[in-house]
């Protein structure tokens, strides 16, 4: 009954393209996370001995090691490779359910105002003033790091803005006619909010999605760099740069190559983001 | 700021010239296309007119006739990039220094000839003026952009030209902010900022459009007025055939970017020469020509479909330290009716009487006292499921089609989509009546596919005819339903409606500012004011005999579409309208009704 116009969304999707584009990256992203093992000889956490120069230097990119090695002599195109399984889970996970969570909070508080809304966005509110970082360290330090539990620990510190900008659209949405003429016919509060505000609010939630997908990779590498991150030695890319930042001027491409990673997944999901949501808005339909 | 203005000033202040000397403003082959995904669309095509001193010319038309578009191709304001100019001048009469082609000047150029040589003023006064800046301070930046004189004697033209458009205690005003005034009094300072320059041409865009009645007569009035002083000539843009009757010199009549016809107003209403002038001026409503509509006496016999008894509507206003309730707006304030099946009540009144909050208290979209009675059932007795139930039986219409359908839903699914709730007919059936719903509403049945901006406005407001009719409800709410269609459209879903309820004897309750659309529809007729009714009777009573004074005062005010009959003075406001809010405490007055024969209630204080 809703009119989900799912039928062609892909054909239209890789129609586009840039849409196209960014699928295609994601593709690559995620193919060399599941196929790390076999696409590379090297273990991911080995330090290898002509990994480093005699004077313990790493190596810049060269025929054996592809993207040069880091620190410790370890490949980097293999941290890089499995680097992504840790990265694509908190740019996903993470950051899916710090969507969720902010989208409920948010759609919720706009819609019911009155003390539920006050109470959960002077919640939010609390929540925003708290920094973030002092946030994550508290709830790491008390539950045990693991890759599951620092997605969830970013999760937590990242729904807050989602939050506070679904709220505001969510309240004038409320205020639309049209939600007054739904009211009129009968339909119930869930039916409202599921049906006819939440897909008014798909522009915003795609748009945040794929801001965040950065704003986590990154937090998680902050984490890693307190310590309290994805535990050494599992590579990450946000912890494959604070490893190494300090090397920066001597060996920029332990830098480059795993922020241009982080650069591109971000780019990549933007773009898709940025076409699905075109396409999933009927009301562009015959404009477009 | 340029010396020319400067010295041209006292020039305007002599009296207006008269109307033959030549053009001010003279328009020819005006061309403007907008450039859209199907390529260039023109607008405007092949525009010629010509604006004398002194001349009220009004531009009339339905919607997407080209007249704003035409109005904002003078002032060099058209949307930019989508729409140009691509032919045609646009030549301003300069006094002492030749024509200037006002399509061939430069932003920087235009600037000097906008505010002071013309001006514009625009329907919604609200979004024309800067919220956060006080109106002394808009209007004293307009007059030191435009001329040399000092902050002092900016300020003292302020206070004269607020003075000029009738504004009491002119200087305090200076301080008010535009959401502290009234819509009458906005679009006064509107005119007042426009003429404060003294402009050779004043653009009025659809000027009363937004206003009420009683208040359109007062800025129409005022327009004349200082036109009559000042010798300003006026563009005057409106769909309203009353108001072009009340106020024009010369018509043009546009339709789809091409003037359709040009003469003096008597010429266009007494001797149309094209089709489309004389299917224009059939479809405007017209006070007492109502057909008369009797109530069938099995409707007399039925009882009520709705009885509203006593109703109260309050809203709470926060304020102080502490966020207590300290003032309150009484919206509704002991409003009783009942409505019998194939009866049209309409309620009518001016913005903020209560009469939407009202429909909306019904159609249970706010929270009241009183008591509402449907099907002979008490609202107020019951439980959350069972109202659900009786509320089926009531449907509402808004004003905006546009806005009262979800523009991300398939029309089809939003006239099923009430089915669905109320758990009615299988999925088959259900499309099988929203396919009849549409064809009886004048829709077709492939277009349930469409999406709402793919419609037109009355065809969008026929699907929400379709919709409110798909419960099959015994009384139909229309909150100015028909408002905000041009004439003849609104002229051809009226007539939907009358047949609807000849079909399902469907009750209506029928919320409208228009007089003269209320009498084409109605049975029956209440006249609020300040969250109460101050007359009820039948279409008859109210419109021939009406007793109590604000409903003689809104009779009056509406503009009639025929120049022979133009008033001298518009019935004129002594006071605005108080406000309904008040402090905790203290309520206000109720009115008694009084029978003055035949059920004609007037209210007595």
């Amino acid at each position: 009954m809703p009119i989900k116009p799912r039928a062609g969304v892909w054909r239209r999707l890789v129609k586009r393209p840039l849409a196209l584009i960014g699928l295609v990256i994601v593709a690559v992203v995620v193919a060399g996370a599941i196929l790390a093992p076999w696409l590379t000889g090297y273990d991911p956490n080995e330090q290898m001995f002509d990994g480093l120069t005699l004077e313990g230097a790493p190596l810049p990119p060269n025929a054996s090691f592809w993207l040069g090695t880091d620190l410790l002599g370890r490949d980097l195109l293999t941290r890089i490779l499995f680097g992504a399984r840790t990265s694509l889970i908190i740019g996903i996970v993470a950051n899916g359910v710090a969507l969720l969570i902010g989208t409920l909070v948010g759609v919720t508080a706009g819609y019911f105002r009155g003390w539920i809304g006050g109470a959960l966005m002077r919640f939010t509110d609390l929540m925003m003033a708290f920094p973030a970082l002092l946030l994550a360290i508290c709830l790491a330090a008390v539950l045990q790091p693991s890759l599951w539990i620092v997605a969830m620990v970013i999760a937590l510190v990242n729904w807050v803005q989602t939050a506070r900008v679904i709220y505001t659209e969510t309240s004038s949405l409320a205020e639309r006619e049209f939600i007054d003429a739904e009211r009129t016919i009968g339909a119930s509060a869930p039916r409202i909010l599921f049906r006819h505000i939440l897909p008014h609010l798909l522009p915003t939630i795609i748009v945040w999605g794929t801001l965040g997908i950065s704003t986590t990779v990154l937090l998680e590498a902050t984490l890693s760099y307190l310590g309290i991150g994805v535990q050494p030695p599992t590579a990450s890319w946000g912890n494959i740069i604070f490893e190494n930042q300090t090397y920066f001027q001597a060996a920029p491409w332990l830098v480059f190559f795993p922020g241009a990673a982080i650069l591109a997944l971000a780019l990549a999901f933007n773009l898709v983001g940025d076409a699905l949501r075109d396409i999933l808005d009927p009301t562009q339909r015959g404009r477009a | 700021m340029s010396k020319s203005a400067g010295n041209r000033r006292p020039g305007v202040f002599a009296p207006a010239a008269s109307t033959t000397a030549g053009p001010v403003l003279e328009i020819s082959g005006l061309t403007v296309s907008v450039r859209g995904e199907d390529g260039e669309r023109p607008v405007v095509s092949d525009l010629s007119l010509s604006l004398a001193r002194g001349e009220t010319l009004c531009i009339a038309g339905e919607s997407g006739s080209g007249k704003s578009m035409t109005a904002l191709a003078i002032m060099q304001l058209l949307p930019q990039p989508a729409a140009r100019i691509d032919s045609g001048t646009i030549r301003l009469r300069n006094m002492d220094r030749g024509d200037i082609d006002l399509a061939a000047l430069d932003e920087r150029r235009m600037r000097h000839i906008r505010g002071d040589r013309i001006a514009m003023i625009f329907q919604e006064p609200m979004t024309s003026l800067n919220p956060v800046l006080s109106i002394g301070r808009q209007l004293i930046e307009s007059i030191e952009a435009h001329t040399d004189l000092s902050r002092a004697e900016a300020r003292r033209h302020a206070i004269e030209a607020l003075k000029a458009v009738r504004i009491p205690e002119a200087e305090s005003r200076l301080k008010q902010y535009p959401h502290e005034l009234s819509g009458g009094m906005r679009q006064r300072v509107m005119i007042a900022m426009a003429l404060a320059l003294k402009p050779d041409v004043l653009i009025a865009d659809e000027p009363t459009t937004a206003l009420d009645v009683t208040v359109q007569g007062e800025v129409l009035e005022l327009l004349r007025d200082l036109q009559r002083e000042h010798g300003t000539s006026i563009i005057l843009i409106t769909h309203d055939m009353g108001v072009v009757a009340e106020m024009a010199d010369r018509v043009i009549i546009m339709r789809h970017g091409r003037m359709i016809e040009e003469g003096t107003a008597a010429d266009i209403f007494a001797r149309p020469q094209a089709d489309y002038t004389r299917e224009l001026l059939a479809a405007v409503p017209r006070i007492g020509t109502g057909v008369g509509r009797r109530k069938s006496v099995e409707a007399e016999m039925r009882g009520s479909v709705a009885v509203v008894n006593d109703l109260h509507v309050r809203f709470d206003l926060h304020g102080g330290f502490f966020g207590r309730v300290n003032r309150r707006v009484h919206a509704v304030e002991g409003v009783s009716f009942s409505i019998a099946p194939h009866e049209t009540l309409a309620l009518v009144g001016e913005s903020g009487c209560g009469k939407s909050t009202t429909a909306k208290a019904l159609a249970g979209l706010v929270p009241y006292q009183g008591d509402i009675v449907i099907g002979g059932r008490n609202l107020a007795g019951l439980g959350r499921d069972q109202r659900k139930a009786v509320r089926r039986d009531v449907q509402m219409i808004f004003q905006d089609p546009y806005a009262s359908l979800d523009p991300r839903m398939r029309v089809g699914d939003l006239v099923a989509e009430p089915l669905l709730i109320h758990g009615i007919a299988s999925k088959e059936e259900r499309s099988q009546r929203v396919a009849s719903l549409f064809e009886r509403v004048g829709l077709s049945a492939d277009q349930m596919e469409l999406y709402p901006h793919e419609f037109s406005g009355g065809q969008r407001q026929r699907i929400c005819i379709a919709r409110a009719l798909a419960l099959r409800p015994k009384l139909i709410i229309a909150d100015e339903s028909v408002s905000a269609l041009d004439v003849s459209v609104q002229a051809r879903v009226l007539d939907l409606l009358k047949e609807l309820q000849r079909e399902f004897g469907i009750a209506y309750l029928f919320i409208s500012h228009d007089m003269a659309v209320v009498e084409n529809i109605s049975d029956r007729v209440a006249v609020m004011y300040l969250g109460q009714i101050v007359e009820m009777g039948t279409r008859d009573q109210v419109f021939s005999n009406p007793r109590h004074p604000y409903t003689k005062r809104l009779i009056e005010a509406v503009p009639v579409p025929d120049p022979a009959k133009r008033r001298p003075r518009f019935a004129r406001l002594d006071q605005e309208i108080p406000s309904p809010t008040r402090n905790i405490g203290e309520d206000p007055p109720k009115l008694a009704l009084k029978d003055v024969g035949n059920g004609h209630l007037v209210a007595v204080s």
